[in-house]
């Protein structure tokens, strides 16, 4: 059904599966089996027609639709459990960014995201996802923790940004940043990072180095908002459209200039038309990547890790 | 009223001025400065300690001892990897930039002595494109790190940058993942690193390899950020107190080490590099 949150390119199909369902309900008492069928296998065709051109743009209305799964349901619905780890133990408790102990079918990890909120309420208390640089000290604190005890860290990326205000310059936002860039690259533990929503510049990168970098397929990760882009660029806010296509940000893009090492397919429509296939997919996809580094020799996953981020950069000489 | 109007929206001053090339100049606070009693003063003006804007090749004139620098990998040039194109092509905009700069890109690196002191330097260009770091300043970053370690020497990085280089998309944000690890092969190997940060530092450089020098020195009066005012002003739907993220907002903070006047700075850096051991 059709309601607020049906972005533009998703009406037909929306249309159409309405029109369904109301044949169906008319079908008990006429015989239209046959013709609910040919719609049915429209409105497919449709779907994939519609979703397999998406516009770089298009596919960020997706990374931020608000009913797409955010890190908490994820930790709900992928891990087998979560014990949340809170504070920087400096300052105080950043709620944008979300950290525990967790589990995964036989792995413990060390498990750190970016956590949104669902509406108003949630959204104020979570910064709208937006860390502070406490944030980014308890990410890290935690980082250190997981390679005291030798655990595997998975990262979630979903975050608009590292939140612009001045309580956050005043307490180093760019300090924070700069020093998990420099401690994940010398940690002594794999780490595997998904960009699961938005990935907005270092505010994103801040907990996202890592050995193993993946995308789900409609998420999105630049070194800034196409809006902001469109801002400074053009003058204006509204070429956004053509800022998200200059910027070359969707999960394809990333893997065809190897920034990124896979991408996570979604269930057709993005992850919110069927979160509990994404889960399903997430979950068989964390133990894929986990089972990878069953067995590792720290000194040289950190020279792999190096290697991999050195290599990063076009140049002509 | 005078007879002719000065259209003021088309005059810009953020109280940083770039190196004057006139007979003189005027500081921000009004004092007029003839050049040579400019020169001498390192480029900044005496009555109230302005540092203006300088080139890179002011400051390897003002840090390393005369005739001993020489400059490295000139020839990495900007590759354009994703064929950006917003009201100009990024093309187009390097074209312009090459005519306006001598330099091959927003760093220039080389390595040279202080007081008889090896040292890897890299210095960045505000001129080009905003100082914004790109595929090229990432290269010639970790190039700079690597003859630091192998020649076994204290690495000195000057930043001038408004942030990443948007051109260059998630490819200039991954720099900052690149120099980043660059520095942890420093750490690595033990050497220092001294990050000089001048105006402005802000974005994405100031949030990877600029703050994380061993030893943070910073210029009077830069601006020094995350956020850039602007951003930060519509953020928080008012205007930011004088002298916010200044170099001596920063240190009240703690976040840089020391602020050092361009007059003092080679003789900072030599003390420095002789109490690490070179």
């Amino acid at each position: 059904m059709a309601n607020n949150f049906t972005l533009d390119f998703e009406k037909p199909i929306i249309e159409l599966e309405d029109k369904i369902a109301e044949m169906k309900q008319l079908g008990e008492e006429l015989d239209i089996e046959q013709d609910i069928a040919s719609l049915e296998k429209k409105v497919d065709t449709l779907k994939r027609n519609i979703y397999a051109g998406l516009t770089r743009w298009q596919r960020v209305q997706i990374a931020r639709h608000p009913e797409r799964p955010i890190t908490s349901d994820y930790l709900e619905n992928t891990f087998d459990s979560f014990v949340e780890l809170h504070g920087d133990r400096k300052f105080r408790d950043d709620a944008a960014i979300m950290g525990g102990m967790a589990t995964i079918g036989e792995h413990q990890v060390m498990f750190v995201g970016h956590q949104k909120g669902r509406d108003t309420k949630s959204n104020i208390l979570r910064n709208f996802g937006m860390p502070n640089p406490e944030g980014y000290r308890k990410a890290l604190r935690l980082f250190k923790l997981a390679e005291k005890f030798n655990r595997p860290i998975v990262c979630f990326l979903d975050t608009p940004g590292a939140y612009p205000g001045m309580e956050a310059e005043e307490r180093g936002q760019a300090e924070a940043i700069a020093d998990n860039l420099i401690k994940m690259a010398q940690l002594k533990v794999p780490i595997i990072v998904v960009v699961i929503g938005e990935g907005a510049s270092g505010g994103a990168l801040g907990i996202g180095i890592g050995d193993r970098v993946l995308m789900l397929e409609n998420a999105w990760y630049s070194v800034i908002a196409p809006e902001s882009c469109s801002s400074i660029l053009w003058k204006t806010w509204d070429f956004k459209e053509q800022a998200a296509e200059a910027l070359k940000l969707t999960a394809p893009d990333l893997k065809e200039h190897n920034i990124i090492d896979d991408i996570i397919k979604e269930p057709l429509g993005g992850a919110h038309k069927n979160p509990d296939d994404m889960f399903a997919i997430m979950r068989r996809t964390l133990l894929k990547e986990l089972k990878l580094f069953k067995k590792y020799d720290p000194k040289k996953l950190i020279e792999e890790r190096h290697e991999k981020f050195l290599n990063m950069g076009v140049w002509e000489e | 009223m005078a007879w002719f109007k000065r259209s003021e929206k088309n005059i810009k001053n953020d109280g940083h001025r770039n190196m004057p090339d006139g007979l003189w100049t005027k500081a921000p606070n009004g004092n007029v400065i003839y050049k040579k009693e400019l020169e001498e003063n390192l480029y900044t003006d005496p009555s109230s300690d302005h540092h203006f804007r300088i080139s890179v090749k002011e400051y390897v004139g003002i840090i390393f001892d005369e005739g001993t620098f020489k400059e490295t990998h000139k020839k990495v040039r900007s590759a354009d990897p994703l064929e950006f194109e917003d009201t100009k092509a990024y093309k187009d905009r390097l074209k312009v930039a090459y005519e306006k700069s001598d330099s091959s890109d927003a760093l220039t690196t080389g390595y040279g002595k202080i007081n008889g002191k090896k040292a890897s330097f890299a210095c960045m260009n505000f001129d080009f494109i905003g100082g914004s770091m790109g595929s090229v300043v990432g290269e010639k970053f970790v190039r700079a790190t690597q003859y630091a370690i192998k020649n076994k020497c204290p690495l000195i990085v000057i930043s001038a940058s408004g942030g990443a280089r948007m051109q260059e998309a998630v490819i200039s944000l991954m720099q900052m993942a690149k120099t980043s690890v660059a520095l942890a092969q420093l750490d690595d190997a033990g050497l220092p690193f001294i990050s000089i940060l001048s105006d402005p530092t802000t974005g994405g450089v100031s949030a990877s390899f600029a703050m994380l020098g061993d030893v943070i020195i910073a210029e009077p009066g830069a601006l020094i950020g995350f956020a850039g005012p602007r951003v930060i002003e519509q953020t928080i739907k008012r205007k930011l107190p004088e002298g916010f993220q200044t170099s001596e907002f920063l240190l009240e903070h703690g976040f840089v080490d020391m602020i050092v006047h361009r007059k003092q700075l080679k003789e900072e850096l030599t003390k420095i590099i002789d109490w690490f051991g070179f």
